[in-house]
């Protein structure tokens, strides 16, 4: 017994340590989620009392029985001044917006940052600056030309009207004039060689290697373009052109002496008109991530 | 297959910078023509010209016996083959091979054919359906190649194709691409900036220095009797060593020394003589001392770099030749010495 040459077993020391760090973290975190997280929690359990509840009592934490009703009603039932527009209509415009909107810019800037990166413009350079510094003029500073041009080419109440004046994208010039400028400038010569013109080399070649990155601004610029209020508040009377986001508010105010603001019926909205968004970051984050990070060339 | 023809070929860079010089040189049908010189000599320049890719400021252009001046890239009838290999990344390589024909408008089941014999002479019949960031440097290498060849084009243009490889491969693709060309007969510029590319590949080599050609010829005559003492340098691994002497009555002399050789070229007073390092044999008696500060040993050869009468100078001895550090003496083979003029660094 005494006979203990072996080796004694190395006392291992319980070492459960908490680790304050990575708990501090997790507390924040989760903290940022659930500030992030109430307000569209509270609109849809608010979403569910009727609008007398609502309007008596305030938000509401708590489940009601009308959640199924309230979003039927913003959906199906025809609404609005004329009576004609349910919340389905509302959210195909919204659908149109939006990817018209992210479409068109993807293809102005990338024809405009091709025509920069590829062809010997005289002012290239100056061109694009020009293009950049249209960051500084936002829809919203003018918005008055903008208006009376759409209006004087009678665009007003069409999609047309609603989409072209806001897809010139300086953002999206930039990025894909980067792109473009870190694509090796062999490749371009190869395809010269191969017998590939402009027009081709731009659809078979760079088209392709932007994928990502095209995915990654289409992403940004549809949720941009979904958000749009300003805007469409403007261009479009006509109830039939009404987006979501617009679609809110016009419930809120019909508002007559003897009526109440269906509030219900306006948070569920505001939840449909979360949903698209949401979907599509969630489902394409992976693109996203990769075609702001790498690229494949 | 053609002939290419340079007249008078200049390139001035809109920034003003004069990248080539005017030249002219002509490249026989079927030839393997290496460009050679160091970096920022030209040499991309000169193919890029040929290529279209670039424009020619002044001179005329020719291949075959077309004036190719304002000829589009495509309609040339060459192939290139780029350092970076520039493969479209997102096309597998059946594809990436055959989009050269694709936009000729030859239909598909010919381009398959064609692809497929292309896929087979480069050995990358298994890889066809791979993306390039699936292959190998050797085999994106080949695919490079592939696209060159299956256009069966007059001219293949080559810029420094191997740099990017280790050395064993770069041996191999050397010997792999030159059989290539001699199978197929296409005439072909290649452009390096390795000498030893240059001298096992080329049927000329046309050596280039800031713009300018030094030389123009085989292998052979650029080794032997190098136009220049540029070319001297340049060329041949390790280079010819350079030292001032001094002609008189026919002989020379090295500075230092009295021992006299019979000179090669006409000519008197000061000069710097060239000899190659494998021209000169280590002598005991010799009387020209040489002292040996480095010994390096390359397996079947051994360089001894050391200097005489204080200029640097470099001996290369067989392997089983005996040498140590120190001072000995050495004798130069006389019919192996070159004349330079001091000033210009011509040829005498
Ligand atoms: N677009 C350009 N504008 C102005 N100067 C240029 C341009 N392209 C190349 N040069 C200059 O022309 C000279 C020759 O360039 P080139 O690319 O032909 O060299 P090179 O011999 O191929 O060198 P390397 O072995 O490094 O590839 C260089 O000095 C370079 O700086
Ligand atoms: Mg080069």
């Amino acid at each position: 017994m005494a006979d203990t040459t072996l080796e004694t077993p190395a006392v291992i020391p319980h070492r459960r340590k908490i680790r304050w760090g990575t708990v501090g973290d997790h507390a924040v975190l989760i903290l940022g989620s659930l500030l992030m997280i109430l307000p569209p929690l509270l609109a849809l359990t608010t979403a569910s009392h009727d609008a007398v509840t609502i309007h008596r009592e305030g938000l509401q934490l708590t489940l009601g029985d009308d959640l199924g009703k309230n979003f039927h009603a913003a959906m199906f039932e025809k609404g609005g001044f004329t009576q004609t527009v349910d919340g389905m209509l509302m959210l195909m415009n919204s659908f149109i917006l939006g990817v018209g909107f992210a479409v068109g810019k993807i293809v102005i800037s990338m024809m405009a940052a091709y025509a920069i990166v590829y062809f010997r413009l005289r002012f290239a350079t100056l061109a694009f600056w020009i293009i950049f510094t249209t960051l500084l003029l936002p829809l919203e500073v003018r918005i008055l030309p903008s208006y009376e041009a759409i209006q004087k080419l009678g665009l007003t109440n069409t999609y047309t009207g609603l989409i072209v004046p806001l897809i010139a994208s300086a953002t999206g010039t930039f990025f894909f004039r980067q792109f473009f400028m870190s694509v090796p400038e062999e490749l371009a010569e190869a395809a010269r060689i191969d017998g590939a013109g402009p027009w081709k080399f731009f659809v078979d070649i760079l088209v392709p290697l932007s994928q990502t990155m095209i995915a990654a601004i289409f992403i940004i610029m549809f949720v941009f373009g979904w958000n749009q209020y300003l805007w469409p508040t403007l261009i479009t009377t006509d109830e039939s052109f009404f987006t979501l986001v617009r679609g809110i508010k016009q419930i809120v105010l019909s508002y007559t002496d003897s009526q109440i603001p269906e509030h219900g019926q306006a948070l569920a909205l505001a939840i449909v008109a979360m949903i698209p968004p949401v979907v599509i970051v969630v489902f394409f984050q992976n693109w996203f991530v990769k075609g702001l990070t790498e690229s494949d060339k | 297959m053609a002939q290419v023809s340079l007249e008078g070929i200049r390139k001035v860079y809109p920034n003003g910078y004069n990248a080539v010089e005017t030249t002219s040189f002509n490249i026989r049908d079927g030839e393997f023509v290496v460009l050679v010189g160091p970096s920022g000599c030209g040499k991309s320049t000169l193919l890029r010209m040929i290529a279209g890719l670039e424009d020619i400021t002044e001179g005329v252009l020719k291949i075959g016996d077309r004036v190719v001046n304002d000829v589009d890239p495509a309609d040339r009838d060459i192939a290139m083959v780029f350092q970076n290999y520039a493969l479209y990344p997102h096309m597998t390589v059946r594809k990436n091979i055959g989009y050269g024909l694709k936009n000729r408008g030859i239909p598909a089941s010919e381009i398959d054919a064609k692809v497929q014999d292309a896929a087979k002479m480069l050995n990358l019949t298994e890889y066809l359906d791979r993306k390039p960031a699936q292959l190998s440097g050797g085999q994106r290498q080949r695919v490079a190649m592939g696209r060159a060849v299956v256009r069966d084009p007059a001219l293949f243009l080559f810029d420094e194709p191997l740099s990017n490889l280790d050395a064993k491969l770069r041996n191999q693709m050397r010997i792999e691409i030159k059989a290539l060309q001699r199978r197929l007969g296409t005439t072909a510029v290649y452009v390096t900036h390795d000498q030893v590319e240059a001298m096992t590949m080329a049927d000329r080599i046309i050596v280039l220095n800031a713009g300018r050609i030094e030389q123009i010829g085989t292998p052979s005559e650029i080794y032997h009797n190098p136009a220049s003492t540029f070319v001297a340098s340049f060329m041949g691994a390790p280079p010819m060593n350079l030292i001032d002497a001094q002609v008189d009555q026919g002989q020379v002399r090295i500075n230092g020394y009295n021992r006299v050789m019979p000179a090669p070229a006409a000519h008197s007073g000061p000069v710097t003589m060239g000899i190659r390092p494998e021209d000169v044999t280590l002598n005991a008696d010799g009387d020209i001392r040489f002292h040996v500060d480095i010994l390096e040993e390359l397996g079947a050869h051994r360089l001894l770099h050391g200097a005489i009468a204080d200029q640097p100078f470099t001996v290369m001895v067989n392997k089983d030749h005996a040498a140590d550090i120190g001072e000995t003496g050495i004798s130069l083979k006389p019919d192996a010495l070159r004349l330079f003029d001091m000033e210009t660094g011509q040829k005498l």
